[in-house]
């Protein structure tokens, strides 16, 4: 497998674009990643969507994207993993550049989540989950995560004050991004008394409704070199899936999917948890950062919620977790999550976060998820 | 809208509790499947699912997917049976302050939603106090 770098990134502020359609959102987004990149054409084109079809009424997004781009007639895919489709993106254009068969690939992730009211988005939402035996009894996505939330307090003892500390350490990293959604800080008095959506979670808990675009350029890396950019080279990709029906899993509270794609990735780039100097999860839920944490290998089984009390992962702690604000004050455009998610790492590998620097960061990690924990995808990234 | 078939050909399991129980590993599959999930075998016999169990985990709703606006609050729950299957359902018929892990619940048969203004109504199991 050859060697893959990622040349150019591009993003614009993320939030309810009331303004502006998915295929305007998509290419602006795209836009700066091929400016950054100093690239004017592509090979092929990758875009992670969740569900167009339900929010906007379109399928058929890789022609279309590829066409507003000015990119015809080059390949392009529509691919979709849930929530973790963005991250499926990027693995999917990491394959094709890995494997030869392309030498510049432009992936992005979209989602155009406002052109349909409250309830419609929760319906389109509702589809990563079992439609016939969870969504037919009246589970919501939210409800989803206080199930696992409810268990995880009941047997590790997670208190509810440390789940409002995974949302005020996030809107504070979110604070200093200026491309989040919700870019203000909260307090855990906040958090604890916002409105219950499903108990014990509450809306502060809970990832919002955005519009938005993500999009990346992947380059061979020797190519890359005579381009003279600054490089930062994915070095492994790892993907798992689960059950997509949270109560068919063995363990309410333990989410297999990213400790599978997680142990692949370690391998395939020779690392462990305690090498990684920077990491974005997908904090859909603030129970949700906690489980992956602990997938992730970062903090024992159950000792999610400590480490999050404990400042261990907030900015200027040991492990920084969710620099940009995640999912959480970025704003959650589910198909474009997992190409953001890069986006931070590269700035961060780049030293170009600014007031969210982390000093020194050599090895960062993503880790996009589906569902309840349906599907993960784990990505680790390199300065070259 | 479904059509109706969307809704009958899920009949057995919603009514009767149907389930397809793995000939080779034992392994319970709720709803049935082609293929065992533990041991790959393809051989299954129908069985019935157990009709108690406990409360693994539950939440309150009140935020509710549009087909359940009439109903919100109402709470959601994975129970495990008393054979080890473990199905997501409402649970009905407690004041929300009685719910807690463990407790012990039985399956109903209940109405679970109605559909728009000329649509189908929509059975399946619920649980209720044991």
């Amino acid at each position: 497998m050859r060697e893959v770098a990622v040349i150019g990134v591009g993003m614009n502020k993320w939030g309810e674009l009331w303004e502006k359609s998915l295929r305007d959102v998509f290419t602006e987004a795209a836009i700066l990643a091929l400016d950054d990149a100093g690239v004017d054409k592509i090979d092929s084109l990758i875009v992670g969507c969740m569900s167009s079809g339900v929010f906007v009424g379109q399928e058929h997004l890789s022609s279309l994207l590829a066409d507003y781009l000015g990119q015809v007639p080059v390949p392009a895919a529509r691919v979709e993993s849930a929530c973790a489709s963005g991250g499926l993106a990027l693995r999917t254009g990491w394959i094709e550049v890995a494997s030869g068969l392309s030498d510049v690939v432009l992936v992005g992730g979209v989602e155009k989540m406002t052109d349909v009211n409250g309830h419609e988005a929760t319906y389109a939402l509702g589809t990563a989950a079992d439609q016939e035996y969870e969504c037919y009894h009246g589970i919501t996505f939210p409800g989803l995560y206080a199930l696992i939330a409810r268990a995880h307090m009941e047997k590790y003892g997670t208190t509810r004050e440390q789940l409002a500390m995974v949302a005020v350490k996030n809107h504070a990293n979110g604070s200093l991004n200026p491309l989040a959604q919700y870019p203000f800080k909260v307090s855990v008095e906040a958090v604890l008394s916002s409105v219950m959506v499903a108990d014990p979670l509450r809306i502060l808990d809970c990832s919002p409704i955005t519009d938005g675009a993500a999009a990346l350029i992947l380059c061979q890396v020797e190519l890359a070199k005579k381009l003279k950019k600054p490089i930062v080279k994915i070095t492994a990709s790892g993907m798992a899936t689960d059950t997509i029906a949270l109560s068919a899993r063995r363990e309410i509270t333990w989410i297999e999917s990213t400790y599978q794609a997680a142990k692949r990735a370690y391998a395939m780039a020779a690392k462990k948890a305690e090498d990684i100097d920077v990491i974005e999860v997908h904090d859909c839920f603030t129970i949700a950062e906690i489980c992956v944490m602990e997938a992730l290998g970062l903090v024992e089984k159950g000792k999610g919620g400590k480490a999050v009390e404990d400042g261990l992962t907030s900015l200027r702690g040991k492990i920084p977790v969710n620099t940009s604000g995640g999912l959480k004050a970025k704003g959650h455009p589910v198909g474009a999550t997992g190409v953001a998610q890069a986006i931070e790492i590269v700035k961060q590998l780049r030293e170009e976060a600014g007031p969210r620097q982390v000093k020194g960061a050599k090895v960062g990690l993503t880790q996009n998820m589906g569902g309840s924990g349906g599907s993960s995808i784990v990505h680790i990234f390199e300065r070259g | 809208m479904p059509t109706p078939s969307r809704y009958w050909r899920e009949i057995p399991q919603r009514y009767r509790l149907e389930a397809g129980k793995c000939k080779n590993c034992g392994f319970i599959a709720f709803p049935p499947r082609l293929v065992c999930p533990r041991c790959q075998s393809r051989v299954f016999e129908t069985i019935v699912l157990a009709d108690v169990g406990k409360i693994v985990t539950y939440t309150i709703i009140r935020v509710p997917p549009k087909p359940f606006s009439d109903q919100a609050p109402y709470a959601v729950g994975i129970i495990e049976l008393d054979d080890g299957v473990r199905l997501t359902g409402q649970i009905v018929d407690f004041a929300f302050e009685e719910l807690k892990v463990g407790q012990r619940v039985k399956i109903e048969f209940r109405k679970v939603y109605e559909e728009g203004e000329a649509g189908v109504i929509y059975y399946g199991y619920k649980f209720v106090p044991a």
